[in-house]
């Protein structure tokens, strides 16, 4: 379901998200990438605008991790939890929880990495304690100012039914 | 902020390849049973319980006309469920292509696989 680009996501149940996506390099550098502070703070920025300002990331079984952005109006948003399992360089498995809880509960992020020819798929299966908190969290990216504008709706509703309506579709 | 039994309202109703069909041919103007009908190999009735499911999940209204009951595409609903994922995915997509430059840096940088993590050398199944 809206598989645009090169990241694919999807609902596997009510209370998870998965994301998958293919990186060009081997698994040891996409994991390396993951757990390791210097390099997080290149690359997980947050929204647009937004900078990794404080990452901490104690790479073990039962550490503690903590990632502080800061929004360009200086707003900080805080994330940060425990790895409950750390299996180098193919599984992560930690708890997230953000300090402005706008959501109950804890959440449980799953990262599988597996290799073939060189590239690598990431897939990252966050579970909520609930189909409500699910919801709720993937709202806020949209309410960051990602807005969909009903002509652009349009279009793709017409390239995909193109194929199917073979008449009487092209006249309004 | 929006209510996830419309949203899993409005992802079932698009669960469906003919009722995406319908909806993309109301996109470009409202359109009678009939003239739905008509691209399809399909009965009335079968395109009939789409509408219905289409209706009930707010992405389309019918017109009061007894006879003729136009269905007309009711944008709202659709595009939240639309923006409501895409802003999710945008935003990851966002920060991965900037994982991705980083990637390529490092791969420069170490064309042997980087020694300094306890990896497997051993490909993914």
């Amino acid at each position: 379901m809206l598989n645009t680009g090169t990241l694919a996501l999807t609902l596997p149940s009510d209370r998870e998200v998965r994301m998958t996506r293919v990186f060009d390099a081997p698994r040891a550098l996409v994991f390396d990438a993951l757990t390791k502070p210097e390099l997080l703070m290149r690359w997980f920025s947050g929204p647009p605008g937004w900078s990794l300002e404080v990452c901490e990331f104690d790479a073990k079984e039962g550490g503690a991790y903590r990632y502080v952005w800061r929004g360009p109006d200086g707003t900080e948003m805080g994330m940060g939890g425990v790895l409950i399992e750390f299996v180098a360089p193919e599984r992560l498995v930690s708890t997230e929880k953000f300090d402005q809880a706008w959501y109950p509960g804890e959440a449980t992020g799953t990262i599988v990495l597996t290799e073939e020819g060189g590239k690598t798929t990431l897939t990252l299966t966050v579970e909520y304690d609930s189909q409500e908190t699910r919801d709720m969290v993937l709202q806020t990216p949209m309410k960051e100012g990602v807005q969909f504008g009903y002509d652009r709706l349009a279009d793709l509703l017409a390239a995909e039914g193109s194929h199917r309506l073979e008449k009487g579709a092209a006249e309004a | 902020m929006m209510q996830s039994s419309q949203l899993d309202a409005t992802f079932a109703a698009l669960a469906d390849p003919t009722r995406r069909a319908i909806l993309a041919r109301l996109a470009s103007g409202e359109a009678s049973v009939t003239e739905l009908a008509e691209p399809f190999e399909m009965t009335q009735p079968a395109i009939s319980k789409h509408l219905k499911v289409l209706e009930r999940s707010g992405l389309i209204t019918r017109g009061r006309d007894a006879q003729r009951r136009p269905c007309r595409l009711e944008a709202r609903p659709l595009a939240e469920a639309t923006a409501w994922l895409e802003g999710y995915r945008q935003f990851w997509e966002a920060n991965f292509q900037q994982l991705d430059a980083l990637l390529d840096e490092m791969k420069a940088m170490s064309p042997a696989p980087v020694a300094s993590t306890p990896s497997e050398t051993k490909k993914g199944r």
